[in-house]
């Protein structure tokens, strides 16, 4: 199980030898660098902490800076830790590059995908519109939302328009079609959350793999 | 540069033929037939070019038996292996998608003139 910390650049397309064409996403992966290491002792757990992008010394808060400084490393941007089943062999200070994945390696890719603000339910649901013309009034409306004496309520979770993204989201199973060690980079099949720059984790695919 | 861009240059092919709008070409395409592969060339003009980078298209339309067919060819597949100019073409706009009229236009004449004289050998038969 690896985890790494990156950052989505964009998408491009990719020719595979035998001439098939299909979309890939390009992601910054890593360098990161293990912060911190939980314990069961002190903190309950295992687990990794992983920080990504070196931050400007004046920009990272106190308690940032003194972890930083106890590393002598930079503070960092980005910060997530990785749960473990068992102690982990990394120690405090190691570093994780993009060759820790290789081509063909199955990922799972986490990020936050595009705010959309207040969106109605076709774009958040994916409902039908009513018609164009012939003097419909129904253009965009969500139709009914129940019925009447019974049961004289609407039930929950009714899906109606409001808020739409900028939510935590993985994109699973993502095959890993080129891996550029000397630039960090991490070329995988398909699209992935968020928008271009935003920061994003990429791991080991879970779907059939033993947590740990 | 954009990393975007810069990286489709390195992924893309180095040495593209310079291809404009209305230039005759032969397109090398590699194709499968069951186990083997050979090289079929498609010629024709190119009638467009959209796309940029690595997403580079070309469509070339030829007339084959009377009938127009176009072809798109992603420029930076490994399957066209080569485009060869033979005529370059001297048009004034970058899509040349009023071919396609003029072109069945051209046909539609051909077939008239062609019933017409048929008529005409048959009515010279009846007399």
């Amino acid at each position: 199980m690896t985890l790494i910390l990156g950052r989505k650049i964009g998408m491009t397309q990719f020719f595979a030898e035998d001439g098939t064409v299909f979309g890939c996403t390009v992601l910054e992966a890593g360098p990161c660098t293990v912060m911190q290491v939980r314990t069961p002792e002190r903190d309950g757990y295992h687990a990794l902490q992983w920080g990504f992008e070196d931050v400007k010394e004046s920009r990272a808060n106190k308690p940032q800076r003194a972890q930083a400084a106890t590393l002598s490393v930079a503070p960092k941007r980005f910060l997530r830790e990785q749960r473990l089943a068992a102690a982990p062999e990394q120690a405090v200070g190691d570093v994780v590059k993009a060759d820790a994945f290789a081509e063909g390696d199955l990922v799972d890719v986490t990020g936050t995908t595009k705010g959309r603000g207040f969106a109605g339910t076709i774009k958040r649901h994916g409902f039908a519109r009513g018609p164009k013309t012939h003097g419909s009034m129904n253009y965009r409306r969500p139709g009914s939302i129940g019925c009447s004496a019974y049961p004289g309520r609407v039930f929950k979770g009714k899906r109606m328009s409001g808020h739409f993204g900028a939510k935590r989201h993985t994109t699973k199973n993502l095959q890993v079609v080129k891996v550029d060690a000397e630039r960090g980079l991490l070329f995988v099949r398909g699209a992935v959350p968020g928008h271009r720059g935003s920061f994003v984790q990429i791991q080991t695919a879970r779907t059939g793999v033993k947590k740990g | 540069m954009d990393l975007i861009d810069q990286l489709e240059r390195e992924l893309g092919k180095q040495d593209l033929p310079p291809v404009h709008p209305g230039d005759s070409v032969d397109v090398h395409y590699l194709i499968r037939e069951g186990e083997k592969e050979r090289i079929q060339v498609f010629s024709g003009t190119v009638i467009s070019i959209q796309g940029r980078g690595i997403r580079r298209n070309l469509i070339v339309r030829r007339i084959v038996q009377g009938e127009g067919v176009e072809r798109t060819f992603p420029m930076h597949s490994p399957r066209v292996q080569d485009v060869v100019i033979t005529r370059r073409g001297d048009v004034r706009r970058a899509k040349l998608y009023y071919l396609r009229d003029r072109e069945a236009e051209k046909v539609r004449r051909a077939d008239l003139a062609a019933a017409e004289a048929a008529e005409a050998a048959s009515s010279d038969d009846a007399e």
